[in-house]
C-alpha cells in the first residue's frame, strides 16, 4: 500500500482531529454499552425463572442481532423520536446490537450453576435476593463479562459504520477516505478503531479470567 | 432459637399423615400417608432404595417442599406456618455433593449462616475455628482454602461444619458420605457417630446403605415407594420379616466374606 511514511506524517498533522474522533467513538460505545447493560442485565436475571419471557426476549434480541448493521440504521432513520440522522439513532442501533450477547450470557451464567450449590443456599435459609447477589451473580460473573466483552467488540465495529448516518467517530475518516481515495485518511480511522477493539477485547478478557471461579 | 428448643419438650419433628405429590398431581404420589415422630436427640435414619421417597421426606422437614396433604410439624408448628427463612436457619443441612460455595473460602462457607445472622466478625471467626477443629481440620491450614483445593472427604467435613455453624437443634443429612471412596466413607461414618454422640443434636439421616444405617441410627425407618414399611431400632430391625427389610438384610450378605 506504500502508506506508512505518509500515514505517519498525516497522523502527526491531524493528531488532534484523530484523537477527538477516537474520543467521540469511545463515548458512543460507552453510552450504548451502559444502556444495553442497564436493559440486558436485569432482564437476564428476570428470565432465569420465566421460560415464556425468556423465549420472547431472546427471540427479539436475536432478530436485531441478525439484521445487517447498515440495514438496521436504514430501518431506524424513518422512525419518529428515536430515528433521524445523527448520534441518537446510532446509539439506539448500537444498543440493539449489544443486547443479545449480554442477555444470553447473563441467562446462561445465572442458570448454569451447580444445583447442589443452589439447594444448599436455599436450605441454609438464604433469601432469594441473597441467593441472587451472593451466590448466583458472583458465580456467573465471568460468563456475564464474556458477554459484555463480545458486545463491546461488536459495538466498536458497528459504531464505525454509524458514521454513515452522521454519528461521528472514527468511521468518519474511513468513509471520507474511501470517497477521496485517500489511504492515509482511511487508515487514520481504521487503525485506531482496530486498536480500540483489540485493546478492549484484551483488557476485558484479562478481567474475565481474574473473575473466573474454577 | 436454642433457648426455645431447650424448653421444648415434645417431638421436635412430627409428620402427621403426610402425602406429597409432584405438582400436586394425586396420581404421582412421592410420599403417601406418612406419620412419624422424631423426639429430641434422636438419630433417625431414613433407609430405602433410590426413588423410595427418603430425600423427599427429608426436604419436607425444612420446607424445601410443603406437604400436599397432612402436615409436618417442627417444634410443634406446621412448616407451612413457619417463616421458612427462620425455619431453615435453625436446621443444619448436609448433602452428598457438599454443595459448598466454590467462590467462598472454607472459613466463609462455614461462617455463612453466622454472617446471615449478623454475628460480629470476632465471634464468627472463633466459631469457624472451633467447628473446623471439631470436624478434624486444622483452621490454620484450611480456613483460607477454596473448596476446589480440598479432597472429597475434606469437603464433606466442611459441609458438616457449615451445617453446625449456628448451632442448630436439627441436622438433616442426605447421603452425606455417599460419594466418598469406601475407606474415607468408613472413617467419616465413625467420626460422625462419635461427633453425634457428643453434640446431642436431633439428626435425620438419609441413606440407601443398611450398614451405615445400623452404625448410626437410634431408629431406622424403612421407606418403600413413598410409604413407611418398617420402623425399628437397629438390632430389632435386622430380625423383622417384612420382605423389603429382608431384601436389605440380604444385600448385606451379598459381599463375600463380609460380616453380617
Amino acid at each position: 500500500m506504500n502508506a506508512s511514511p505518509s500515514y505517519w506524517s498525516f497522523f502527526a498533522e491531524h493528531r488532534a482531529e484523530i484523537l477527538g474522533a477516537t474520543a467521540d467513538h469511545m463515548m458512543l460505545v460507552v453510552i450504548a454499552m451502559l444502556i444495553a447493560m442497564a436493559i440486558a442485565l436485569p432482564l437476564g436475571m428476570l428470565i432465569v425463572e420465566r421460560p415464556a419471557l425468556r423465549a420472547l426476549s431472546m427471540g427479539i434480541a436475536n432478530i436485531f442481532q441478525t439484521i445487517p448493521s447498515l440495514a438496521l440504521f436504514g430501518l431506524l432513520i424513518p422512525i419518529p423520536f428515536i430515528g433521524g440522522i445523527g448520534r441518537r439513532t446510532a446509539i439506539v442501533a448500537l444498543v440493539l446490537y449489544a443486547l443479545l450477547p449480554i442477555l444470553r450470557n447473563t441467562y446462561v451464567g445465572l442458570s448454569g450453576i451447580d444445583p447442589a450449590v443452589l439447594e444448599a443456599a436455599e436450605a441454609m435459609g438464604m433469601t432469594s435476593a441473597q441467593i441472587l447477589f451472593r451466590v448466583r451473580f458472583p458465580l456467573a460473573l465471568s460468563v456475564i463479562l464474556a458477554g459484555i466483552r463480545t458486545a463491546t467488540v461488536i459495538t466498536i465495529g458497528v459504531a464505525t459504520i454509524a458514521a454513515e448516518i452522521g454519528a461521528g467517530g472514527l468511521g468518519t475518516f474511513v468513509f471520507r477516505g474511501v470517497a477521496l481515495v485517500s489511504d492515509s485518511l482511511i487508515l487514520a480511522g481504521a487503525m485506531p478503531a482496530a486498536l480500540l477493539a483489540l485493546l478492549s477485547d484484551c483488557l476485558l478478557g484479562l478481567l474475565e479470567r481474574r473473575l473466573r471461579v474454577a | 432459637m436454642n433457648a426455645k428448643i431447650e424448653s421444648f419438650s415434645g417431638n421436635l419433628i412430627e409428620f402427621r399423615d403426610v402425602s406429597y405429590h409432584i405438582n400436586d398431581i394425586p396420581g404421582r404420589a412421592v410420599i403417601s400417608g406418612v406419620s412419624l415422630a422424631v423426639p429430641l436427640g434422636e438419630t433417625l435414619v431414613l433407609l430405602g432404595r433410590s426413588g423410595s421417597g427418603k430425600t423427599t421426606l427429608l426436604r419436607l422437614i425444612n420446607a424445601l417442599y410443603l406437604p400436599s396433604q397432612g402436615e409436618v410439624l417442627v417444634e410443634g408448628r406446621p412448616t407451612a406456618e413457619w417463616d421458612v427463612i427462620r425455619l431453615r436457619r435453625g436446621i443444619g443441612y448436609v448433602i452428598q455433593e457438599a454443595g459448598l460455595f466454590p467462590h467462598f473460602t472454607v472459613a466463609e462457607n462455614v461462617g455463612l449462616v453466622p454472617s446471615l445472622e449478623k454475628w460480629d466478625r470476632q465471634r464468627t471467626t472463633a466459631r469457624v475455628g472451633e467447628l473446623l477443629r471439631l470436624v478434624g481440620l486444622d483452621p490454620a491450614e484450611f480456613a483460607d482454602r477454596h473448596p476446589r483445593e480440598l479432597s472429597g472427604g475434606q469437603r464433606q467435613r466442611v459441609g458438616v461444619a457449615r451445617a453446625l455453624a449456628a448451632d442448630p437443634a436439627i441436622l438433616l443429612m442426605d447421603e452425606p458420605f455417599g460419594a466418598l471412596d469406601p475407606v474415607t466413607r468408613t472413617e467419616l461414618q465413625k467420626e460422625f457417630k462419635a461427633l453425634a454422640g457428643r453434640l446431642q443434636k436431633t439428626i435425620v439421616f438419609v441413606t440407601h446403605d443398611l450398614r451405615e444405617a445400623l452404625l448410626l441410627a437410634s431408629r431406622i425407618v424403612l421407606l418403600d415407594t413413598g410409604r413407611i414399611a418398617a420402623v425399628a431400632p437397629p438390632q430389632e430391625f435386622l430380625r423383622m420379616d417384612h420382605p423389603e427389610v429382608r431384601a436389605f438384610v440380604a444385600s448385606l450378605g451379598a459381599v463375600p466374606g463380609a460380616p453380617v
